[in-house]
């Protein structure tokens, strides 16, 4: 349903002397199949918003090609367009509109009738259960309302393709739930969804597919547990913040121990984040026991140790070196 | 076709936001009648030398140049629309859909137009007790001229901020622009009354000929050139300037 390669994007900042150019996407490839769920996770800057900007005709590519549902990006965004719907970050709202209003108008700049915009409007209005708030001013709304009306409008032609630029960015948690509810429902009535996300939880419970961007480029890409698993066997954490010094050894606990525990055989890698240790492992399970005794055995007493699966931060970690949690 | 239909759309739900504010457009008249009630009487005495021997003569010295006065801020501020539409994204998801883009600006634009027009009909009609008589057809007119008016003080508001990009640099630019362009038009004091210098350098200022043309009008003599020759520097320059703000606005897509 999407196809692209080497997409790229740069921008110009800064003016005179300090002008320069920033390569916010710098070669991007990925496909999309019909149906399916696919995320972009990365942090802040990562080049995912431009990336979508750029399938959704709203930005003009440097370089590189993309087809959407069988139609050149490049060639013919006109008609792109009418196989997209695409939902920014920003709301894309006035406040002193109403659902209704805005839905109607719309469904009206896809260019139907009056009465088939008010029919679509309507049949909006009942999926996403705007009726309630229908015809009151945009302003009143909680953030959740809001964030649903959005998608409506972004569907209100029933595209094949919707792109969601991160759909639940600042909603509270049962919000979060409902709006994944919503994509779920676009997809089981044909939709193919493109998401960007910098929420760990989102990528792993909404997404099919996820791509791990950074830099502007893609570091990793594949299921959610298919990512997991290349993160062989168990994470372990060390926190070593409250550990407690037995003998005369300094608090400079931090590197002695990183340094000794990587050293063992049953360690494959390792990374420090905010003073937690996380120590790649086959077994969680027989490695607890022996990195105690290490730790001990050098009189360092660790404040807490926790197993667990790897997550989509410690793919993150182990592609780029950096947690998408800090 | 598809962007006059366009075009109706955006005008339609701009004006349908404005109508939903009326607050907001009673309170953007305050300035103009206070203007009306408080300053045309000092042209009554001003201008004694001039023909003007009542307040209708004031009044009809006076109004023409409100309008402009008008026009010029009102369109030069509508800048501030088109920045906050983008701001909140309400830009990016027209330009999603297929609709013209060029009709996105253009309805916007129209909505001021409409807008003072509808506050120079109250402007008129609040300047009926004080004596203003003028004939309706050149009335009317006067109301055409200054939609052209209002189109490219919008448009050029528009340029200003698709280059700019943020609302105090585009306020700043704004002011420093609309105040000699309103003072070298007259809009307050006829130039007749200015000093040759400012005279010469305001035949330089395509309001001056837009105030002149209106003064014109709204003394019945329609027959004057300067009413044909500011309404065409109108046109043109409108035409130019939106020509101008629509391949701004149009550059990043096509």
């Amino acid at each position: 349903m999407i196809e692209a390669t080497g997409l790229r994007k740069s921008y110009r900042v800064g003016r005179g002397r300090s002008a320069g150019t920033v390569e916010a996407v710098r070669g991007v490839d990925f496909a999309v199949a019909r149906g399916e769920i696919v995320g972009f996770l990365g942090p802040n800057g990562a080049g995912k918003s431009t990336t979508m900007r750029m399938l959704a005709t709203l930005i003009r590519p440097d370089g590189g090609r993309a087809t959407i549902a069988g139609v050149d990006l490049l060639r013919a965004p006109a008609q792109v367009r009418r196989q997209i719907g695409f939902v920014a970050q920003a709301s894309g709202t006035y406040d002193d509109s109403t659902a209704r209003r805005d839905l109607v108008l719309q469904a009206r700049l896809y260019g139907f009738g009056k009465a088939e915009a008010q029919r679509r409007a309507e049949a909006a209005i009942g999926a996403f259960q705007l009726g309630d708030f229908a015809d009151r001013r945009i302003r009143t709304y909680s953030g959740g309302q809001r964030r649903r009306l959005d998608v409506a409008l972004g569907v209100i032609h029933s595209p094949q393709v919707i792109f969601l630029d991160e759909p639940t960015a600042g909603l509270d948690p049962p919000s979060r739930v409902r709006m994944w509810q919503e994509v779920r429902r676009l997809r089981a009535e044909g939709m193919t969804v493109f998401l960007t996300t910098h929420y760990l939880d989102e990528a792993d419970t909404l997404c099919d597919r996820v791509s791990i961007i950074d830099g502007g480029l893609i570091v990793a890409e594949g299921t959610p547990s298919d990512l997991k698993r290349e993160i062989s066997g168990d994470v372990v954490a060390v926190d070593l913040n409250r550990a407690g010094v037995v003998d005369d050894v300094t608090d400079n606990d931090l590197p002695v121990a990183t340094k000794l525990l990587t050293e063992q055989p049953y360690v494959h890698s390792s990374e420090v984040v905010d003073g937690t240790l996380r120590l790649y492992v086959d077994s969680a399970a027989t490695a607890i026991p022996q990195i105690m005794r290490t730790l001990l055995g050098r009189g360092i007493e660790p404040g807490a140790i926790e197993a667990r699966r790897p997550s989509l931060d410690d793919v993150f970690l182990a592609k780029t070196g950096r947690s998408l949690e800090e | 076709m598809k962007l006059v239909r366009d075009t109706w759309l955006i005008f339609q739900q701009e004006v349908g936001l404005m109508v939903r504010n009326p607050v907001m457009v009673a309170f953007s008249l305050a300035q103009p009648i206070t203007y009306l009630v408080l300053f045309a009487p000092f042209l009554k005495v001003v201008m004694v030398d001039r023909g003007a021997s009542s307040y209708a003569d004031a009044y009809r010295i006076y109004v023409p140049g409100l309008f402009v006065a008008m026009g010029l801020f009102g369109g030069l501020f509508a800048g501030y629309g088109l920045l906050s539409a983008l701001r909140a994204g309400i830009i990016d998801r027209c330009r999603v859909t297929p609709v013209s883009r060029t009709a996105l600006l253009l309805g916007r634009a129209l909505m001021h137009v409409c807008l003072n027009v509808v506050q120079a009909v109250i402007i008129t009609l609040v300047a009926l007790p004080f004596g203003l008589r003028v004939h309706l057809g050149n009335l009317l007119i006067s109301y055409a001229l200054l939609s052209v008016m209002v189109l490219l003080s919008t448009s050029i508001s528009y340029d200003i901020a698709l280059l700019v990009r943020n609302e105090n640099s585009l306020g700043v630019l704004v002011n420093t622009v609309g105040q000699p362009i309103s003072l070298l038009a007259g809009v307050l004091i006829p130039l007749v009354l200015a000093p040759l210098w400012i005279q010469q350098v305001a035949v330089w200022n395509p309001f001056a000929w837009a105030t002149n043309g209106m003064r014109a009008l709204f003394n019945g003599q329609i027959g004057q050139p300067v009413v044909w020759q500011g309404a065409l520097i109108m046109i043109g320059l409108a035409a130019v300037s939106l020509v101008w703000s629509s391949h701004l606005f149009n550059r990043e897509v096509s």
